[in-house]
């Protein structure tokens, strides 16, 4: 599979998960794992452009196909204008909620470009922080989707 | 101009958002090369005789060894961190022996080349259950109908009045004088840490030094712990490396009998090791908070004026004495709250049960105490028919006395009671709540209003008279400072305030200032992050530090400007010293450093304790069909003193604010009655989601503490503390009308309609 634009190839366990896969084999840390029930969305990642939790799809599923990570949303010193609001809004705390928080957040914008609050707090649903309350990740998803707009 | 007091963006942010932070799990260092992949076997039963026969995982390929009690030859017991508790519910066996406590408790170990591979052998270790008797609810515990520790003889791990730490509660007559008095029961119940990050923990050896690299609260705490059991083996020192941790909550404060193994496996298998735990381990064996029982009486005048409260604690252990046995402590000294009460009187005990251990989570003893008076006073002032504000402002402490010592003895630094309640009432526009609240009774509507008020104060750096926490401040050959503090951060921020604090000192960019944490070789001594004591301890501590570096570079610069020392001032906007009046002739840091072999200063000061205070309003709406509890604003004034980074502060405010509110609604450990957990992963621990929350309305208030020199208090827990009560009160509020005076927390709809069809029947 592709993972932010480079090609990674392994001979895996057909149980093994994608964000077992990721962390592994591509050596790519900052997608985490937070709970065994798809409950958390700390391991959410892009396939193709569209997230899901990369807990809950078999590495095998995303053979040849595109994984985006944390990892690959800056351009190059350019934070994302969604990493750039979860900075000024101070949406993250420990950090461990945060790269899958950042990628469900772009996720819903893709999906719905200018929310309301309550879209935001519905769409990001499946996405658990215990640090902020999730006010200021609020927040930073509403200005991101000003700066997109 | 001082940079305290201003919004500085974190410094750890664009790391994080990047490439994420660097847990446990992420590291990839060359001494965890080749690493063994550790897996506990837990308890499926919560008490029962066991025999563990581990044969067949042994002989499965990939594992490299299996490990029952019977195989350890090193430390086999892990005490509980406060020993004031009967030996056999202190000393908690790192693997079962013959018994186990509850469902979760280790019985096995692991070590695998794969984690997989680790999880599949766990399934083939064969235990053998023999049922024992079983007790979960603590107040049946309390009754001994069944004992857990039969050569203790009772559940009673501690009764606190026999210790002299509570007053003891006396009979009816204590209440003879009172015109109205009003009691009633609350529980509190278990609730998660549920840090997202789970426990994890590395362990290795470098010749007869061990190391372990772990997600924990306080290193020092954790070495003290663990190295005696280590001392034969671990001559050339014992290191605790603390890497970025993904929140802790209380929960990874002590520990664990996961972590205390480790340095025996990597021993035993002459290679580092790992442990990652999964989220259902982390809910059945990482410490659960709260849980307490209280009964409560509350007597005074008809006009409202309180005079007597008497509080009795019940406090569920679970099956060892951590933590939690002694966080009654807490909820006794405030059992006060804000109010001038003149007689108090306290009973607290704390019992074991077959659950999982109870440790501190966020507020720690204070939230049971805030819960507990601030539902009593309203169920006073319902009783009497007065307004849940009008009460409160009857019989707050005044802020002209301060400082001022409750009833039971407890000293409160600072405080303005009632303008935090006339600030959060002005912000949440009380008068026009109630006018709809009104309408909306009298139009008979399905969705009814509830507006709580709470008003809490809490301890900070406690227990009293305080703490101390270690700071140190060096000036780099480079004219830069690196600041070592034993305090550390799992979420706090402490990269960008203690920069804040040195640099405020110093004259210096907080880019220069490098914090050093997490390391008990780098840092030489340290207590940790918890109890909201970060920056009142370790921040006072880097404060005093860096003023003392500040006169000993005024030394230096005397003498190289030939001048007296006294006439040297230090220029905070560009960190330069200079004669008074002439800047121009001026020595920098790195010229400083230069001249000295060592440019540094500690501080390890004991530094009283703070009481921070606010007041919370919670706007509920209740369909009253179908119970549905909705919340619909949150106002919070918080006052947490002087606050150097308000961005940090209102953070802090706001995860504080969504725990408290989670324990009024939708929070709860729970298990049946032969002990197994309901609650055990994500799925079913109803943790709190943003959906079901609103933004919350913070109101500034800062009064300063006299008690350290930053003039702050403890922030990391007030919104847990305050937020229960207010939501609590705000339900049982917009259900008054209906008689219903009291709900067990969380309020779920189910309550909440039998509590109406209760009332109508």
């Amino acid at each position: 599979m592709t993972i932010n634009g480079t090609e990674v190839s392994s001979d895996v366990e057909p149980r093994t998960l994608l964000v077992h896969f990721i962390r592994e084999q591509a050596s790519l840390k900052g997608t985490n794992i937070g709970c065994d029930s798809s409950s958390c969305g700390a391991c959410t990642i892009h396939l193709n452009g569209e997230s899901v939790k990369s807990c809950t799809v078999l590495a095998a599923q995303a053979d040849g196909q595109e994984v985006t990570t944390i990892e690959g949303l800056a351009d190059g010193e350019t934070l994302h204008p969604m990493q750039e609001a979860f900075r000024e809004c101070h949406a993250l705390q420990c950090g461990y909620c945060t790269p899958g928080m950042v990628m469900a957040a772009i996720s819903l914008l893709d999906e719905v470009p200018n929310p309301t609050e309550l879209e935001v707090r519905e769409g990001l649903e499946g996405n658990l922080c215990r640090c902020t309350g999730y006010h200021n990740i609020v927040k930073a998803v509403l200005q991101a989707s000003g700066s997109q707009s | 101009m001082s940079i305290l007091g201003n919004r500085v963006l974190r410094r750890e942010d664009v790391g994080f958002l990047t490439e994420g932070a660097c847990y446990t799990d992420d590291l990839n260092e060359p001494a965890l090369e080749g690493a063994l992949f550790v897996t506990y076997v837990r308890s499926i039963m919560a008490h029962a005789k066991i025999v563990v026969d581990a044969s067949e995982a042994a002989a499965m390929p990939g594992v490299a060894g299996v490990f029952t009690a019977a195989d350890l030859d090193g430390p086999t017991i892990l005490q509980g961190q406060v020993p004031m508790f009967p030996e056999p519910m202190l000393n908690r066996p790192i693997l079962a022996t013959d018994t186990v406590r509850f469902v979760g408790e280790c019985i096995a170990v692991i070590l695998s080349e794969t984690p997989e591979t680790g999880a599949d052998a766990a399934e083939a270790v064969s235990v053998d259950y023999e049922p024992l008797p079983v007790v979960v609810d603590m107040e049946e515990a309390a009754t001994d109908s069944v004992v857990i520790y039969d050569e203790v003889g009772t559940n009673i791990a501690v009764d606190f009045s026999a210790l002299g730490m509570a007053t003891g509660i006396t009979d009816d007559s204590f209440f003879g004088d009172c015109e109205v008095v009003v009691s009633g029961r609350v529980a509190h119940q278990r609730t998660a840490p549920a840090p997202l990050e789970p426990r994890s923990t590395a362990a290795t050896w470098e010749g007869d030094k061990a190391i372990m690299w772990m997600s924990n609260q306080a290193p020092h705490g954790v070495k003290g712990a663990l190295e005696p059991l280590y001392a034969e083996q671990a001559k050339g020192g014992f290191q605790i490396i603390v890497p970025d941790v993904g929140g802790g909550f209380g929960g990874k404060i002590p520990p664990y009998p996961e972590d205390a193994l480790l340095p025996w496996l990597s021993a035993k298998a002459g290679k580092p090791v790992r442990w990652f735990e999964t989220r259902t381990e982390n809910l059945l064996a990482m410490g659960p908070g709260r849980a307490h029982v209280h009964r409560f009486t509350i007597g005074g005048s008809k006009d409202g004026n309180i005079t007597h409260y008497r509080l009795e604690v019940l406090a569920d252990s679970g099956a060892y004495t951590r933590l939690g046995a002694f966080l009654p402590m807490f909820t006794l000294i405030m059992s006060s709250g804000v109010y001038d009460i003149p007689h108090i009187e306290t009973g607290a005990r704390s019992v074991v049960t077959n659950t999982t251990p109870t440790e501190a989570y966020r507020g720690a003893g204070r939230p049971e105490a805030a819960l507990t008076i601030e539902r009593a006073v309203d169920m006073f002032a319902g009783e009497i028919g007065m307004d849940p504000a009008d009460i409160r402002r009857k019989n707050y402490l005044k802020a002209a006395d301060f400082p001022v010592s409750t009833a039971v003895g407890t000293e409160y630094d600072s405080g303005d009671y009632e303008k935090s309640l006339e600030l959060a009432l002005d912000a949440a526009g009380y008068s026009d709540l109630r006018d709809e609240q009104t309408r909306r009774r009298d139009n008979g509507e399905v969705v009814q209003l509830g507006i709580g008020i709470a008003t809490y104060v809490e301890i900070t750096a406690g227990p009293a008279p305080g703490g101390a926490e270690y700071g140190k401040v060096e000036i780099t050959p480079q004219g830069k400072a690196r600041v070592y503090s034993g305090s550390l951060s799992h979420g706090q921020s402490h990269q960008t305030t203690f920069a804040m604090i040195a640099a405020d000192q110093l004259g210096m960019d907080i880019e220069d200032i490098e914090l050093v944490q997490g390391d008990t070789d780098q840092v030489s001594e340290g207590v940790g992050t918890f109890g909201s004591r970060s920056t009142q301890l370790g921040g006072s501590s880097i404060h005093r530090a860096a003023g003392q570096v500040v006169e000993s570079a005024k030394q230096i610069a005397a003498d190289l400007l030939e001048a007296n020392v006294d006439d040297i001032v230090l220029d905070q906007a560009n960190g330069t010293f200079h004669v008074s009046g002439t800047p121009s002739v001026n020595k920098t840091w790195a010229e400083i450093a230069e001249e000295a072999d060592d440019l540094s200063s500690e501080s390890n000061e004991q530094t009283k304790c703070s009481y921070p205070f606010g007041t919370h309003i919670a706007v509920v709406e209740i369909d009253t069909e179908t119970g549905g509890v909705t919340l619909d604003r949150m106002i919070t004034c918080d006052d947490a003193g002087t606050i150097i980074n308000p961005m940090i502060v209102e953070g802090q405010r706001h995860g504080g604010i969504a725990q408290g509110v989670a324990q009024a609604l939708t929070e709860e450990v729970s298990y049946d009655a032969d002990g197994n957990p309901q609650s055990a992963n994500f799925a079913d621990y109803g943790i709190i989601s943003m959906a079901e929350l609103p933004s919350f309305e913070l109101v500034p208030m800062e009064t300063p503490t006299p008690n350290n020199p930053l003039g702050c208090k403890g922030i990391g827990e007030s919104g847990a503390i305050g937020a229960t009560p207010a939501v609590a009160n705000a339900v049982v509020d917009g259900l008054s009308h209906f008689g219903v005076t009291n709900i067990d927390l969380p309020v779920s709809s189910l309550r909440v309609w039998e509590a109406i069809q209760e009332q109508k029947n």
